[in-house]
């Protein structure tokens, strides 16, 4: 297949997961969009890391999942502690850090 | 054949994708989410990235949303998602025009290789010891940073999630008067039943549960 | 020599700090002792400059003496300087002289008053000003002498500080002082401009070179100086503050409102005799100011009850005659006027305390009667100071008020008509001195006359305010409950008789066709001016005396018809002319305009900028700008939410536009 089409499938994926951070309203899912997002750039990197022929591409999709994994750890922390001060687990009630 | 293979991998991909953010339950999402994960996994492999697409399997779908479920159960869901106000219409608008614009963007690019299957297949693309060898050499530095970033990652996951002791205000202890905790809920160590004797009228741990009071807590050493 | 001036000097404000460092702690009449020691040895040192003064040579009469550099700097050359010259030397006897005088008045007559220390404090330091102004020998100094003389003024006549009369009285006096030292300072400005120093004698030596002759300049600042002395000496138009001032006590209105504060516009005239000779329009303008002020006050004080206000007017139509004789060049004359006024003057106001100590604290003319048998001393005192003050030979006053008039009509055209205005005004002055005299001490005895016939003062039941009428206690900042009368105390009495003397015989050293002592002592003060060699012929000055002699003889007779001889009189007249009347005793209306022309406005400016300006353009702009800012970050302020979701749509937002942006630019 042409690598346009990895990069349309990768920019739809990027528009859902877009979408769901600003539908969703439990912070869990929309951590799992953000996954959704990250994802999406990941393949257009390995694209056009085929496109060139380089595998530079794949080293910054590599360098990109260890990023991922470390925002899910710590946001997945902050729910935990969220949870555990038993306030809702809703983003829309979650507004104090307001001006 | 690769444009079957590439379609099925695709159309999994996106399904997952809308399951994740149209599922209720966030279990489901969760889910969804691993099965987007495992296609995605696959058009690597179209993109002759094997090691790129093992490590995604593994690392991703195999530990990132082994965690999530983890928090999900622990958190619990069920939660009402009905989005209120403008944002339930503009959100999807925003996305689909974001779409639009980033297709237009992409592939009106003119860059010489999109209408092009890649380059020539050069022998060890995308083998582990290809990519090893970048990462130690060209890509040292940010190797190493990233294996920084991660342990910077788990220490604050500990600190964030850990349970403090004597700093929360009052308030939160009267909150917490006011919707005592079921027993049984809490961390292991509350669910494990080994409890400290803070009264005299406690029983001694291994007895019979009592309902937590105000001062147990995080006054409370709650063991680890 | 210039030692004496500054010893002069030194012991006034030495006995002002002594006695206001110890002030609570000075018993029984102490301060009085020590304040009028200082201005005595200020005198005796005076004297012993006048003695070494006259051991030298006459062109070298005029010495100057620096003690530091006061402010030396870009062109100004302004010293601790003072000037010992004749006319210095003559000031410095007569204020140091009459001063010490009242200071022995007033040991006794302050007793009791609990603020007598800070009195005697207050009196010395109006010495010391008094006698930095006439000693001062540049501009500078005299400025500083001059405010703080107004100062002293101010201290002195809201002495009484609790009475709200004497505050506005001593406010107003403030006031007034301050425009006058305004056109003071103004005209500085203009003479230092030109003559390029601030130092007297400089300055004289160069007014014919650098200003042209009644050019706009020098007469703008003659001008200038004229509306100082005015302001000073209580000349019309500034001249309200002069009967107000009566609020003080009565040693002070003597001291200071008669016979030292009040003449020192004159004192300044003469001193800047170059000046104003070079500029005759400025001149003529202060002798006409001096002959308006002289027939004004004497109208008014017909009709003045107040006995102190009485004599007030009448220091103003007297210094009206001083400075008329200084503007016109008849300069021995004017002070040889201010001497001999500074002691009959003296004399009167005190006598008015006496008979005020008699009524207890009242002053009004129409409650005293009869004071003859019960005040005899003060009732002598009386005579001669009104006789002197009348021009009554041989008294003192006879002789300098002629020599003024003398003067006038020798200089010819329009000054006659100034003279014969003096004349009138002579007339005038013999009316209402003498009805003073005669309806306090004449006719039937009053009440307190005839208690006092028996031995006994009268001593008010309730302290009041003569005034007002308002009750009083006698406590500290109202007058305190003793009231003397001279033929009791010692010290009053030989204060009066000293003065008394002086009044006699003050005029005996200028006599025409005898002896012109002043003239001669004064000469070389006024060396430069073009009367200096005037002569007024002997036979013309003694036909002014004999005229002076009948007109006012003319004056006391027909006082003594209306109020003594046929005693209903002055009821008709003031029927008759009831127009006048009013309008007399309503002071020819001059605080009501100055309310209207300068009073009202001023204040509706104050209040037009305090709400417009203060409230609505600085607040405005002030709280505008802390308002906008404010508004400003609500504006901003309502991005931040707080909700996740629309954070991320902001940020998907703008990545969209960046990108649309890119997309664009690149086609």
């Amino acid at each position: 297949m042409n690598i346009g089409w990895y990069l349309a499938v990768s920019a739809i994926i990027f528009c859902i997961g877009a979408g769901g951070v600003l539908v969703r309203r439990n912070p869990l899912v929309i951590l799992l969009c953000l996954e959704l997002m990250l994802n999406a750039a990941n393949l257009a990197l390995v694209a056009f890391s085929r496109m060139w022929g380089n595998e530079d591409g794949q080293v910054f999709a590599l360098i990109v999942m260890v990023v991922a994994a470390a925002e899910v750890t710590v946001g997945l922390g902050l729910v935990v502690a969220i949870y555990r001060r038993r306030l809702p687990i809703d983003v829309d009630e979650l507004n104090e850090l307001q001006g | 054949m690769s444009a079957v293979l590439f379609f099925i991998a695709a159309i999994g991909a996106i399904t997952g994708a809308f399951g994740v953010v149209m599922l209720r339950n966030p279990f489901y999402s969760v889910l969804a989410l691993a099965f987007h994960l495992v296609s995605l996994a696959a058009l690597f492999l179209l993109l002759r990235a094997e090691f790129v697409a093992a490590a995604q399997v593994i690392v991703y779908a195999g530990a990132v949303m082994v965690l999530y479920v983890f928090v999900v159960a622990y958190v619990g869901g069920g939660e009402q998602v009905t989005t209120r106000g403008a944002l339930r219409v503009l959100g999807p608008l925003f996305a689909l025009a974001l779409a639009i614009e980033l297709c237009i963007a992409m592939l009106g690019a003119g860059l010489k290789g999109v209408n092009s299957k890649g380059a020539a297949y050069a022998p060890g693309f995308g083998t582990p010891g290809s990519i090893g060898k970048l990462f130690l050499t060209k890509f040292l530095f940010p190797f190493e940073a990233a294996s920084i970033l991660l342990l910077v990652a788990a220490v604050g996951a500990v600190v964030l999630a850990r349970r403090r002791r004597g700093l929360e205000p009052d308030e939160q202890l009267e909150e917490r008067v006011e919707v005592p905790r079921p027993a049984w809920t809490g961390t292991m160590a509350e669910a494990g039943g080994i409890r400290l004797p803070i009264h005299d009228d406690q029983p001694a741990p291994g007895g019979v549960p009592v309902a937590t009071t105000a001062e147990d807590g995080p006054d409370h050493e709650g063991g680890w | 020599m210039t030692t004496f001036g500054w010893l002069v000097l030194a012991c006034p404000i030495a006995g002002t700090i002594l006695i206001g460092f110890g002030y609570a702690r000075w018993p029984g009449r102490s301060a009085g002792w020590i304040a009028t020691l200082a201005i005595a040895l200020s005198f005796v040192f005076s004297v012993l400059a006048l003695v070494k003064l006259l051991g030298l040579s006459a062109d070298h009469r005029q010495i100057t003496s620096t003690l530091w550099d006061y402010d030396v700097s870009a062109g100004v050359d302004a010293k601790v300087q003072i000037l010992i010259d004749p006319l210095s030397i003559f000031m410095m006897l007569v204020v140091s002289g009459v001063s010490t005088l009242i200071h022995l008045y007033s040991v006794s007559y302050m007793t009791f008053d609990k603020g007598y220390s800070r009195y005697f404090s207050y009196l010395n330091y109006f010495v010391f000003s008094m006698l930095l102004l006439v000693e001062a020998g540049n501009f500078v100094l005299l400025i500083v002498g001059w405010a703080f003389v107004g100062a002293a003024s101010y201290l002195l006549i809201s002495f009484w500080y609790r009475r709200t009369t004497a505050t506005r009285a001593g406010i107003k006096a403030f006031v007034i002082n301050v425009v006058g030292d305004v056109g003071l300072v103004l005209a500085t400005f203009i003479i230092f401009q030109h003559a390029h120093t601030v130092q007297f004698l400089p300055v004289f030596h160069a007014v014919p070179l650098v200003f042209a002759h009644n050019g706009a300049p020098i007469v703008v600042a003659c001008l200038l100086l004229l509306v100082g002395a005015f302001a000073k000496s209580a000349q019309v138009p500034l001249h309200t503050w002069l009967p107000d001032a009566m609020e003080g006590p009565t040693p002070v209105s003597a001291l200071i409102h008669a016979a030292t504060m009040v003449t020192a516009g004159v004192y300044l005239i003469a001193r800047m005799h170059v000046l104003f000779e070079w500029a005759p329009t400025a001149a003529d303008v202060g002798a006409i100011g001096g002959c308006l002020t002289l027939v004004v006050a004497a109208t008014v004080a017909l009709v003045m009850t107040d006995i102190k206000r009485v004599i007030a007017y009448s220091t103003m139509s007297q210094i009206g005659y001083m400075i008329m004789g200084v503007c016109v060049g008849a300069y021995s004359a004017g002070l040889f006027h201010l001497m001999t006024h500074a002691f009959f003057k003296a004399l009167l106001f005190m006598a008015a305390g006496s008979i005020i100590g008699a009524m207890a604290g009242d002053q009004s003319l129409d409650h005293m009667s009869g004071f003859r048998k019960a005040l005899p001393f003060t009732f002598i005192m009386f005579i001669v100071g009104g006789l002197a003050l009348s021009g009554m030979p041989p008294f003192s006053g006879w002789l300098s008020k002629d020599d003024i008039i003398g003067f006038l009509d020798y200089r010819g055209g329009g000054f006659e008509i100034l003279g014969i205005v003096g004349y009138i005004g002579a007339l005038l002055t013999g009316i209402y001195t003498f009805r003073m005299i005669f309806r306090a001490f004449f006719n039937e005895p009053c009440e307190e006359a005839v208690e006092l016939e028996h031995g006994h003062l009268h001593h008010a039941d309730v302290p009041t305010n003569p005034m007002t009428g308002e009750v009083e206690d006698t406590d500290v900042g109202f007058p305190g409950p003793g009231h003397f009368i001279a033929e009791r105390e010692l010290p009053m009495k030989i204060a009066m008789s000293a003065l008394a003397v002086l009044a006699v015989i003050g005029g005996l050293v200028q006599v025409p066709g005898i002896d012109d002592a002043i003239t001669k002592f004064l000469e070389p003060t006024f060396a430069n001016s073009k009367y200096v060699h005037v002569e007024v012929g002997t036979g013309s000055a003694w036909v002014g005396l004999i005229i002076g002699a009948l007109i006012a003889i003319a004056g006391i007779s027909i006082a003594y018809r209306i109020w003594v001889k046929q005693r209903g009189t002055s009821a008709r007249l003031i029927e008759r002319f009831s127009g006048a009347y009013v309008f007399l005793s309503h002071k020819w209306y001059f605080d009501e305009i100055i309310d209207f022309l300068i009073v009202r406005p001023t204040a509706w400016l104050g209040r037009v900028v305090s709400t417009g300006l203060e409230r609505g353009v600085i607040t405005g702009v002030t709280d505008g700008t802390a308002s906008a800012v404010r508004a400003g970050g609500a504006a901003v302020r309502r991005a931040q939410t707080g909700y996740l979701r629309y954070y991320a749509a902001l940020m998907i937002v703008a990545l969209g536009g960046v990108a649309l942006y890119f997309l664009i630019s690149s086609t």
